[in-house]
């Protein structure tokens, strides 16, 4: 008998299987806002890990998530055809696909090695910073790889990502976050979070869980970004800036750190506003206002206002996040 | 081992997926199935208007090429609306904004197809969204007509995407041509955006034909989109002796070269693509912009007649504001799409197709439009100087 | 040799304006030992207010340009006290991460509302001061590079006076050495932080409006990359350190430039986030600062 939890991952798999055959009766528009929300819960519950539970500041999720797209797309768009070819069609595809991502996510992790051994003496601000550069860096040496398209990136990508996919990774991620931090071992994130000096006098390997959370969020980060690559067809390293990073982060922040059921919630609903502002743009709305506020368009311009004035409250006023009831940060912020 | 929580667990694994299929279930009973590759053509076809889809970057850093853009596809809409529209059918243009933002394409392109269910995609500017949207079209075989995106590769996607203006092989061919006879420039630098791949596909092509013509580079400098200083460049270029520099870049960089240029001593001509077409390039860059050409689609100076009422029309619709290339280029793409709706007889994706790419010898504001095997546009490029601070016709270099 | 020359004439030009910006976040985190992220923002907040001050009045004269200056010292001096005031001091005893989130909400706060107000697209800078060019052989020198350089000098000299021999900058070093102590002396720790935060501000208003006499295009997201390299500057000369920041700032305005001039230009922004990066990791306390050890 398996334990419980795993009963959980493989029936949520299975719902996803069911959800993806169910795929071809909506129309294509809301399959890629269905499929996006799953790739930024992917997103954002895998930088939780790093931001969340283990209390260092990381601005550089994008950066892994390019890091995966492109080496996810290489191993489709190229290494496919030139070295087993049997995989590019047929049911080969479903074989391609999982290895494709599995590549693109362990591709990020090493890149998580390499931004998680500064962490080891650098925290805070330094650490924001450090990631927030190495995002860009990531950008300036894809833009300078004439191999992956250069500045206008990889077009032509098969269009493999379908729902199966995304929430199966999806249901993985939840699942491995969530199984990690409620283990034995993985309270060691939090005594990372809460006080590193005292975790440390513990005996507690503070160095290990930095950087296996940096390795964990950089692989599932880079899992998502193949998913997003397969999914939009078209990579430009302009496609993983900065502010790509920030929208994650206002996930996390929103939804409260170190809190998955929270982020997955603002993960699911940031992902949908944009879309539905868009449908509502048009329409409009007899409110007793002035001329530029009788249509909604003024919501979908001030979305990045409404954003960031949330994110200074929320640290004002409830620093556990919007969606924080019962959680163990909830009951004893750490302030 | 006591694994705490472990109902919650199971809630959260099972929650990502449930959100999902709650949407699916909730879906509208009246939107049926679309099988991709017949947009509701049959329904609309009884129907009373032409749903034609636009997607442009009508906020956002290049909000200034994206409304242009715009204001020139509405106005030849409304023309045609004015004038009874087509197949005895009138045109609805639904638009939407990309934010000048990598990946915001591919939703709003695919919203366009399959949920308003347009006959055809009109957009974008810029050759890296205009290639974001591209697969979907072909996937969805709705004909996409891209108003002005110059890259080669756009309508290297699919035989169902289109465009109305030149490309880029094309264009760097033409500022070789003139660094050579008209500038009489042997020896040039050039300053490549390498953040843009605009820039960098163009500079590509310029360097080919001026080497191949005989001509030398001098230097090839490199920036990012964004930076300010390009003083070092400059510099660099200086002690390189050229005759000319090409700065293939979009028009706030072209200002501040130009003014840093000159700042240094460095008074020789300088010379851009189609990039640097907005009013803003005037009123950055200043009185250093006098000497300076660049090649793009058309002139509003042009004396023909048909030139000339548009020009008038656009500036009585939209505030007095001189239409540039861009708005032209939006302008004509409505006109052979309108047109070829014509010849086709109907909406129907195919046969549309067929019928754009049958489009020859079209006339429309940047000339004779004939649409190649390739789906390109070949037509003549127009070149602008910059003389007393204004934008002045300087010649016109046939394909 | 003459590019040589020009080159370095250049760099320490750019360098000026990374090094006046530099100074803001060594100040602020000298006396709250924390990063000011929206200080970048402030930044451009001064530039838009010269822009404004600047549009209705005659171009190339000393009178326009001072008053542009002294206005945008003004606004942004009072922006950075409210920001401190609202967003900062509620926060003062919380830890370090919530005030470096909302740092950063304050930053991109600032930087929308400017897309929202502003508009996203780069507007032009109108020519405040009169503008020559001066020769020297092969060389140039522009009257505005010179202005930069001879500005941030000066300020860098009025800011090591105040803190080094006025009454208040013995009182920012006391709040900045032991904040509790400091109060038991009977220094008013929250004025000694506002006024920090006002001279921080005014100095990043003014470095706006010099840089955007130097770069005359300027939009609501000209701060992020000016206010990163700054943030390095700062980190390289030691943070908290007011001369490390100068030094900081020249030097990597000078490594800029050079590897802008050479085959590697597409790699700049790489390279100084490289330069950060290594000089947390090998010398954290910068090359003017002083080890600290961190207290429990």
């Amino acid at each position: 008998m398996l334990p419980r939890s795993q009963v959980a991952l493989l029936s949520a798999i299975a719902m996803a299987g069911l959800l993806a055959a169910c795929a071809s009766r909506i129309d294509d528009y809301f399959a890629l806002i269905i499929s996006n929300i799953g790739i930024n819960v992917i997103l954002a519950v895998s930088l939780n890990l790093i931001n969340g539970y283990t209390g260092q500041f990381s601005l550089g999720h994008a950066g892994f998530m390019a890091v995966g797209a492109y080496t996810a797309a290489a191993i489709t768009m190229f290494g496919a055809p030139k070295f087993a070819p049997a995989f590019t069609q047929g049911a080969g595809v479903h074989a391609l696909f999982p290895i494709a991502l599995v590549g693109g996510g362990l591709a990020a992790a090493l890149a998580g090695v390499l931004v998680g051994a500064p962490s080891l003496r650098l925290k805070g601000d330094y650490l924001a910073i450090v990631t927030l550069g190495f995002g860009e860096i990531i950008r300036v040496l894809f833009r300078n790889v004439d191999s992956l398209g250069g500045a206008l990136g990889l077009n032509g990508i098969p269009a493999y990502t379908n729902l199966f996919w995304v929430y199966a990774f999806a249901a993985l991620t939840v699942y491995v976050v969530v199984s990690m931090v409620n283990s034995t071992y993985g309270r060691g994130f939090l005594a990372v979070h809460d006080d590193e000096i005292a975790a440390e006098a513990m005996g507690i390997n503070t160095t290990r869980y930095k950087i296996t959370a940096f390795v964990v969020g950089a692989f599932f980060a880079g899992v998502a970004g193949g998913l997003y690559g397969h999914s939009i067809l078209t990579i430009a390293p302009t496609g993983f800036d900065f502010m790509r990073s920030i929208e994650i982060v206002v996930m996390v922040i929103l939804g409260g750190m170190g809190n998955t059921t929270g982020v997955i919630i603002a993960a699911v609903l940031l992902t949908l506003l944009p879309e539905g502002l868009r449908m509502l743009a048009g329409a409009p709305v007899s409110l007793p206002f002035s001329a530029p506020f009788n249509n909604l368009k003024w919501i979908a311009e001030t979305r990045m206002i409404i954003y960031s004035l949330l994110v200074i409250v929320l640290m004002l006023a409830r620093p556990q996040g919007m969606f924080s009831w019962t959680n163990r940060r909830a009951t004893k912020p750490k302030v | 081992m006591m694994k705490p929580n472990f109902t919650r667990r199971h809630a959260l694994a099972a929650m990502a997926v449930s959100t999902g299929s709650l949407i699916t279930a909730c879906k509208k009973p009246e939107a049926p199935a679309t099988t991709p590759g017949k947009p509701g053509d049959a329904k609309a076809a009884a129907g009373d208007v032409i749903k034609v889809g636009e997607f442009a970057s009508l906020t956002g850093k290049e909000a200034t090429f994206g409304q242009s853009s715009h204001k020139g596809t509405l106005l030849a809409i409304e023309e045609l609306n004015a004038a009874g529209g087509v197949l005895g059918r009138k045109f609805e243009l639904i638009t939407e904004d990309t934010q000048s933002k990598q990946g915001e394409s591919a939703s709003v392109v695919r919203k366009l197809v399959s949920r308003d269910k347009v006959i055809a995609i009109l957009g974008e500017v810029a050759s890296g969204r205009s290639l974001e949207a591209a697969p979907i079209c072909q996937n969805a075989k709705v004909p996409m007509i891209s108003p002005s995106s110059t890259n080669p590769k756009v309508t290297e996607v699919g035989d169902f995407v289109f465009r109305v203006c030149f490309i880029d092989p094309f264009q760097g061919r033409v500022m070789a041509l003139f660094a050579k006879n008209t500038l009489k420039a042997k020896n040039v630098a050039v300053l490549t955006d390498a953040a843009a791949p605009y820039s960098v596909g163009l500079a590509t092509f310029f360097k080919e034909k001026f080497v191949a013509d005989g001509g030398k580079v001098a230097v090839e400098q490199k920036f990012s989109s964004g930076d300010k200083d390009f003083k070092a460049q400059l510099t660099a270029i200086k002690a390189s002796n050229p005759d000319a520099i090409f700065a293939p870049c979009y028009y706030t960089e072209a200002g501040l070269i130009t003014q840093q240029a000159r700042q240094l001593g460095i008074n020789l001509p300088i010379f851009g693509g189609d990039g640097w077409e907005a009013p803003e390039l005037l009123t950055i860059g200043g009185k250093a912009m006098d000497g300076t050409f660049y090649s793009t689609h058309y002139s509003p100076e042009d004396k023909a007649e048909m030139v000339q009422t548009f020009v008038k029309k656009f500036k009585a619709r939209w505030n007095n504001e001189v239409p540039d290339a861009m708005a032209a280029l939006g302008y004509d793409s409505a006109l052979v799409l309108a047109d070829a709706i014509k010849r086709a007889g109907g909406t129907d994706g195919q046969k549309l197709r067929d019928a754009l790419a049958a489009t020859k010898d079209f006339v429309g504001i940047t000339g004779k439009t004939t649409l190649d095997a390739k789906r390109n546009a070949t037509k003549p490029a127009v070149i602008i100087e910059v003389k007393n601070g204004q934008f002045v016709y300087k010649e016109t270099v046939n394909p | 040799m003459t590019e040589f020359a020009q080159q370095l004439i250049n760099g320490l030009s750019l360098g000026a304006i990374y090094a006046l910006i530099a100074l803001g976040y060594t100040m602020v985190y000298g006396v709250l030992r924390f990063i000011n992220f929206a200080h970048s923002d402030v930044f451009m907040v001064g530039s838009f207010a010269g822009f404004y001050i600047g549009r209705g009045m005659p171009k190339e004269s000393f009178a326009t340009g001072f008053l542009a200056l002294a206005g945008a010292m003004i606004v942004c001096a009072v922006l950075g006290v409210t920001i401190e005031r609202l967003a900062y001091r509620p926060l003062r005893n919380r830890s370090k991460l919530t005030v470096l989130i909302t740092a950063i909400g304050v930053s991109l706060l600032l930087e929308n509302l400017g897309q929202f107000i502003f508009g996203a697209a780069p507007k032009a800078f109108p020519t405040l001061f009169p503008v020559h060019t001066f020769k020297l052989g092969g060389l140039v020198i522009n009257s505005s590079q010179l202005v930069v350089l001879v500005v941030a000098l000066a300020l860098l000299g009025a800011l090591q006076y105040i803190v080094l021999r006025t009454k208040v900058g013995t009182a920012m070093r006391a709040v900045s050495f032991n904040p509790q102590a400091a109060s038991l002396v009977g220094i008013n720790n929250d004025r000694i932080i506002s006024f920090t935060f006002a001279l921080g501000s005014a100095l990043a208003a003014a470095g706006g409006i010099l840089y955007s006499l130097n770069y005359q295009a300027i939009d609501p997201l000209m701060g992020v990359l000016p206010g990163l390299k700054a943030f390095v500057a700062a980190v390289l000369g030691g943070i908290g350190n007011i001369p490390g920041a100068a030094l900081g700032g020249l030097l990597l305005g000078v490594v800029e430039t050079f590897v802008n001039g050479s085959r590697f230009s597409t790699f700049t922004d790489a390279i100084a986030f490289a330069i950060l990066i290594a000089s947390l990791l090998f010398r954290p306390a910068g090359l003017l600062g002083k080890m600290q050890v961190e207290k429990v």
